[in-house]
């Protein structure tokens, strides 16, 4: 009997040391991999804690008080439970014996209900004024305006004040103290609901259908951020992957000059042009200067300024096009790209007419 | 009494042909074995949707997988999902309701003990119209199999245009017959705890699962009718041409969130309540104490009912509602954390000075606080709109509800189990069997849902079927993995354990545990008409009156 009791106690001590084993070596684990994400390859790794951009940083702050609130709450309560277990369990000297019957306590009962509503009123008061700072922010007349569309399974952008149309690749100025130019985002969605989500440079926003969102970035460094759509919106919901280069004015001026040329017509390439004009290619992209002006695939009048294609699922190399051309599956499973079917000939010549679309 | 009864039963099931066994149990109208039938097939379907949560692991154990396709995978975490709420949780918890309450409130059966097995027949037959989707989900466009548009089903998705074939109408029947199985059984136990207490019982006697069964039951009844609502028209939109939903002819995309919601967020809290019953009757007796705090814990608990029908749009924090509409989500979400923090505290108060036994139900319930307190902070979290822009619909927020669910719910569940096996089947669980099961368990959980919440701190985003390699995700999911087979293991250990306890356990007797609630007066298991003379009581322990002539409670409420 006593050898039983004996193991329920050694029973609430291992669990308590357990546990706090598993917190600590959960905490080493996150700081190892925080370190290891360092700024040479923020891009890698998109990180809400690695913020890049103003309204990123706000929501950063938000979290390290939040966190540190909730962390303390996780510290008292953790060590009373340990306490509690360790202390109060059954030994060999009280086995048997009933502990004094105690109903409760009204003074301590208001004490854990006052203190929890003091925390509460402090987090939400710390909430609302960074949901204010950032939802209700008024858009200056220096912000670069773009519309974004979700699409099974990618991303258009407009920008129609400057009359340029892109998929999947996002390039937008950086907005630093000197010269503010933050991006504000019209999000539509073209059929079900999807959600922008660059953790670097800010929350997520969904983009649904009929429904009118809008959110605004100031990064304030250049370089290349990941993200990816947040909300499930079919098949290939994984691979409809996020890309926004951060350009300093200069850089990002001359790209839009670049994307407002029509596209290049070279001669030599006019097999491969026929080939996009009189297939099934045109019914859904549109190139600049061609009778191409479908609207259901990217705009591919500058494909080969993209680094990726569908959706950043494959670089954007000609082996990879005549891939995708030739059978999406193979890179991209349940994408709404059809299988084109072309002969050799026509798939060489199509690929090489692409690849004149700078 | 209760030998006799014990001695009739013995006698009674020896010897007769097993059809004749198996038509009294589909036609039963027997609380205690309607209670065991909902527990049995939560059961199975918990190991189905224990094997969609492994195959949907393995998928992810790195990146650029690919053990299934993106459909199967989709399929998977849809069917894991509906499968785990609407055919595990809900059963299995509306199965020890039906168990226990007539019994701890001292009366023979449920208020409409037809009703009672009505609905459970029709929850039966929801499980089963859902799985029936595998194979006759194909419809006319031979698309389709298992639904795969997500356990909340966001429209336009759920639209002819989106899921052609009959695979979401499966989805919605399944959710609309079985939800009307759960309304049915909410009425029978609000009746029940209100008309049929024995004498005495006053309703500041009730033992607190009662009490929280009774709020519980009156959420369902509130929750579940927005949920079977919107499944109408989804099928109106589906088939009659209608527009509800239907974004490219007028319909809103945002109104079947908010339907949805409107019915999903009190959800957690009806399948949380149930299990902080559980807490409540199985820390007091493994501290030696009762209940700290009784009557705040009553008031706590209607306070979580109100105050959680008001905080569904924090699944919605994302959607561009107006600055106005977040905050306001944000205080009611924080709120809910006033209450929740007030049980947490009654239990710690229940074991503070008492005389722990670590038996494995206590077990499971010093986890479950550990577990439920880490989940209500990742809450808090949560529901501060701003923050939650960053953490939604990532591996984070599944982190999070996992560890309400797992950590919570399925360890308070376990804890029961323990608890009331000998009382359901006459025989003790293995306690050998049972910490394995614990510690097992219990490693595999922190292994898996601890280090989940990173990835989701680190950009990745949830229902995605593989990642991109190079984003700082792999270790976490591959150790994630790793933890749910623990997992997996754990759990066929505990079936084990019900499996071989029934046959060679040891004999349980009225009352193992030196409990203080009716239900441990009569025999283990119960006769058929439960109390021979309806008993009468006077205080909230009415066994610890019994026990202690000397010091009864009566005296002191």
């Amino acid at each position: 009997m006593t050898m039983a009791k004996n193991g329920q106690i050694e029973g609430g001590a291992v669990l308590g040391r357990v546990l706090s084993v598993l917190v600590i070596l959960a905490g080493i684990l996150f700081a190892a991999q925080l370190c290891l994400a360092s700024p040479a390859d923020h891009s890698q790794v998109p990180s809400i804690f690695d913020p890049h951009s103003g309204n990123a940083d706000l929501l950063y702050r938000l979290s390290g008080f939040v966190l540190s609130i909730t962390g303390l709450i996780f510290v008292v309560v953790f060590t009373l439970l340990v306490y509690v277990v360790i202390r109060f369990r059954e030994r060999p000297t009280n086995a048997g014996r009933e502990p004094a019957q105690v109903y409760g306590s009204n003074q301590i009962e208001l004490a854990w209900t006052v203190i929890p509503i003091l925390i509460v009123v402090v987090l939400f008061l710390a909430t609302a004024r960074v949901i204010h700072a950032i939802q209700d922010a008024p858009e200056p007349a220096e912000a670069l305006e773009v519309t974004a569309i979700g699409h099974q399974f990618w991303w258009e952008y407009r920008f129609p004040a400057l009359g340029v149309v892109t998929a999947n690749e996002l390039h937008i100025p950086v907005s630093d103290r000197a010269h503010p130019r933050p991006t504000f985002l019209k999000l539509l969605s073209a059929d079900t609901d999807h959600s922008f989500w660059v953790p670097q440079l800010g929350g997520k926003t969904d983009l649904i259908p009929n429904h009118i969102n809008r959110i605004w970035f100031s990064p304030q460094e250049t370089g290349l951020f990941l993200g990816q759509c947040a909300q499930y919106c079919g098949t290939q919901h994984a691979k409809m992957l996020l890309r926004v280069s951060v350009e300093s004015e200069e850089d990002f001026d001359a790209w839009i000059q670049a994307q407002k040329e029509p596209a290049i017509q070279d001669e030599k390439e006019s097999a491969g042009r026929r080939v996009f004009e009189t297939t099934a290619c045109l019914n859904c992209h549109a190139v600049g200067g061609t009778n191409g002006t479908g609207r259901f695939g990217p705009d591919l009048t500058h494909l080969m300024s993209r680094q990726t294609i569908a959706a950043g699922a494959a670089e954007n190399t000609p082996a990879n096009l005549r891939l995708w051309i030739q059978n999406p599956d193979a890179i991209k499973f349940g994408s709404l790209m059809p299988a084109m079917k072309l002969s050799d000939a026509d798939l060489d010549a199509l690929v090489r007419y692409l690849e004149t679309l700078k | 009494m209760s030998s006799d009864a014990m001695a009739i039963r013995t006698a009674e099931a020896a010897g007769r042909p097993w059809v004749e066994i198996l038509h009294e149990w589909v036609t039963t109208v027997d609380h205690k074995r309607l209670g065991v039938l909902y527990i049995v097939y939560a059961l199975v379907f918990l190991v189905i949707g224990g094997i969609e949560a492994v195959i949907i692991r393995i998928q992810l154990i790195r990146p650029l997988n690919d053990f299934v396709s993106p459909q199967v995978f989709n399929r998977m975490f849809t069917m894991h999902g509906t499968t785990m709420i609407f055919f595990v949780a809900m059963p299995v918890l509306f199965g020890f309701a039906n168990y226990l309450v007539p019994l701890m409130v001292g009366a023979r059966d449920m208020a409409f003990p037809r009703l009672n097995a009505f609905s459970f027949w029709l929850s039966a037959f929801g499980g089963f119209l859902l799985y029936f989707s595998f194979v006759g989900g194909s419809g006319l466009y031979g698309a389709g199999n298992a639904p795969d548009v997500g356990w909340w089903a966001y429209a336009p998705l759920t639209s002819r245009a989106f899921s052609p074939g009959h695979s979401t109408d499966y989805w919605t029947i399944a959710l609309l017959v079985s939800g009307f199985g759960s309304i049915g059984t909410a009425i029978n136990l609000i009746t029940t705890i209100l008309c049929m207490r024995c004498p005495g019982m006053t309703l500041g006697r009730m033992p607190l699962l009662a009490w929280l069964n009774l709020v519980m039951s009156g959420m369902v009844l509130i929750a579940l009718t927005p949920l079977s609502a919107a499944q109408i028209m989804l099928l109106a939109d589906r088939y009659l041409g209608s527009h509800f939903f239907d974004t490219q002819a007028g319909g809103s995309a945002t109104l079947w969130m908010h339907f949805f919601w409107i019915f999903g967020h009190p959800e957690v809290y009806i399948l949380i309540l149930p299990c902080f019953a559980f807490m409540s009757e199985i820390i007091p007796v493994f501290s030696r104490k009762p209940i700290f705090g009784y009557p705040v814990m009553v008031g706590a608990s209607v306070c979580i009912g109100f105050v959680s029908m008001s905080v569904w749009a924090h699944h919605m924090f994302s959607i561009g509602m107006t600055s106005y509409a977040n905050a306001f989500f944000t205080i009611t979400t924080l709120s809910v954390g006033v209450p929740t923090g007030i049980k947490i505290f009654n239990w710690l108060g229940t074991m503070w000075g008492g005389r722990i036994q670590f038996k494995t139900p206590m077990l499971f319930s010093i986890a479950f606080l550990f577990q439920f307190l880490i989940a209500g902070l990742t809450g808090i979290m949560l529901g501060s709109a701003a923050f939650n822009w960053q953490l939604t619909g990532s591996y984070f927020v599944v982190a999070h509800f996992h560890y309400v669910i797992v950590g919570g719910i399925l360890f308070a569940l376990f804890g029961a189990f323990y608890y009331w096996y000998p009382k359901i089947t006459g025989k003790m669980l293995s306690e050998t069997l049972g910490k394995i099961h614990f510690w097992l368990f219990f490693i595999g959980f922190h292994m898996t849902f601890d280090l989940m919440h990173i990835p989701g701190l680190l950009g990745m985003p949830r229902r995605i079927y593989t990642y991109e390699p190079g984003r700082g995700w792999d270790t976490w999911n591959l150790l994630v993995t790793i933890g749910a087979l623990i997992q997996s293991i754990a759990t066929l250990v505990f079936v084990a354990n019900l499996i071989i306890s029934y046959f060679k356990g040891r004999d349980a007797g009225n009352d193992p545990w030196d409990a203080w609630t009716l239900e441990w007066s009569v025999s283990s298991p119960p006769p058929e008409y439960n109390f021979a003379t309806i008993p009468t009581v006077a205080s909230r322990r009415p066994l610890w009156d019994i026990k202690h002539p000397e010091d009864p409670d009566s005296r002191y409420e």
